[in-house]
């Protein structure tokens, strides 16, 4: 496998499904970050035939990843520090999120409001249900 | 500052202090004839709705306040492509408070967010209409003396009916209520509030013709059946009669029954019914002025 060195402090983001590192690279804005990322795609996995990781260089506390949970919540989390993992972290089901999801009940004031953000709220913790804090629809994945 | 957006913005305690002020409005309504004297309210209706927007005007103008306002998007700002943002927020400037009706789902929620003024939601597409709540429950409780303890029959469109939704969502949180909900198959009440209900341990029946469950009821809250919402004209046909009510239906209920309904109504009651003691819908109308007044008066501060 392709050999990426090894990082001190930040984030080895594993498991993530493959091709999709890119779209969490997006969400999680490490664009705006200036710190080393490496991203493998479609590396070799036991568990899921291919993988992507993402392995980034920063402080801890620099980044937001309750989103994470949103968005593919099969992720490990493997916090590093002094180049070891100290924590694999517990990924938990953001309150709130914005300018993520969009909603897509065509009677909705965000299909017609100019610079309108999209905000959803977790209404069901247990079921994972977001409901747009406009209409209050449920949140459902577009149709492949 | 607070604003109205959904019948559930409010406790059951606040709901309370509103329908007690109602109460004292109706029993004297002098008293207040000048407590909004050099107010303005807005009614900003980007869609006609002349019933709920005479209601505002009424109850604004009782309090001895003044209105202003648009009655349909084409004659507004809205036609040159306004947002609902910028809207409130020029509006926020000519008036004290303001009521707004649109066709898309939160809207009045957007204005609430960005408004100086306290923004009553009189109706945004098929999500909220909590004004209609609040009368339906002024009724009640003024004509039963109660909001708890009784059976209640709600017949017609269950499923696009959101004064259904809104009156369900809001009687739930008072004790001893047991629904019975009437409809045909094409028009059943949404799952999501039958699973609310059953969380919540709530009794529910679900039936398809009102004279088999009329005996039962405290309460029936009719609703309008549209032809449209059949998937073809024979089943139309076949059940609307069901689901109008008649003066020989009347006979099955009981001596104290009463029948709501939002208003307008097509003819699914007979206007023969009009005359029964029993039918309160145009009481319901007169209601919603107080209700009207008094949560004007509470969101103006003025109480
Ligand atoms: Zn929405």
């Amino acid at each position: 496998m392709l050999n990426v060195g090894k990082i001190e402090e930040g984030f080895v983001l594993d498991h993530i499904k493959a091709g999709k590192s890119l779209d969490l690279y997006d969400h999680l804005q490490l664009d705006k970050l200036d710190c080393t990322v490496a991203i493998i795609k479609n590396a070799r996995s036991n568990k899921m035939d291919k993988k992507d990781i993402l392995k980034v260089e920063c402080s801890i506390d620099m980044l937001d990843l309750d989103i994470l949970a949103f968005l593919d919540h099969n992720i490990t989390v493997n916090v590093i520090k002094d180049g070891e993992i100290v924590e694999k972290k517990e990924l938990i089901l953001p309150k709130r999120i914005k300018n993520v999801i969009k909603c897509r009940n065509p009677r909705c004031i965000t299909s017609i409001e100019q610079g309108l953000p999209h905000i959803f709220f977790l209404s069901d913790e247990q079921k994972g249900v977001y409901r747009c804090k406009y209409c209050e629809e449920k949140y459902s994945e577009p149709a492949k | 500052m607070r604003h109205l957006i959904s019948p559930l913005d409010f406790t059951t305690e606040e709901l309370n202090q509103i329908f007690d002020l109602a109460a004292s409005i109706e029993q004297n309504p002098q008293k207040y004839a000048h407590v909004c004297d050099g107010k303005i309210l807005a009614t900003c209706f980007y869609e006609p709705s002349t019933r709920t927007r005479l209601s505002f005007e009424s109850a604004m103008t009782r309090l001895g306040g003044q209105v202003i306002g648009f009655s349909d998007a084409g004659s507004s700002s809205a036609s040159k492509g306004e947002s609902v943002s910028d809207t409130i927020r020029v509006i926020s400037c000519y008036a004290d408070i303001c009521a707004m009706r649109h066709p898309k789902e939160g809207a009045a929620t957007v204005a609430s967010s960005k408004s100086l003024i306290p923004v009553i939601n009189a109706g945004d597409g098929g999500h909220q209409h909590p004004t209609q709540t609040l009368t339906d429950l002024l009724t009640i409780k003024n004509l039963k003396g109660r909001l708890d303890n009784f059976t209640i029959g709600l017949c017609g469109d269950l499923k696009f009916g959101r004064t259904v939704h809104s009156l369900i969502h809001a009687l739930v949180r008072y004790p001893n209520i047991r629904f019975l909900f009437i409809s045909p198959e094409e028009l059943r009440i949404p799952d999501y509030i039958l699973e609310m209900l059953k969380e919540r341990k709530i009794p529910f029946e679900e039936v398809i013709r009102l004279e088999d469950v009329l005996p039962q009821l405290d309460l029936l809250y009719m609703t309008r059946v549209q032809r449209e919402r059949f998937f073809n004209e024979e089943d139309y046909v076949r059940l609307k009669d069901f689901y109008i009510l008649t003066t020989e239906k009347m006979k099955l209920a009981k001596e104290d029954m009463l029948v709501l309904h939002p208003l307008p109504r097509v003819n699914e009651i007979d206007v023969e019914v009009d005359d029964d003691p029993r039918a309160a819908y145009f009481k319901q109308a007169q209601y919603g002025v107080y209700v009207r007044m008094a949560l004007i008066m509470t969101l103006l501060e003025l109480v």
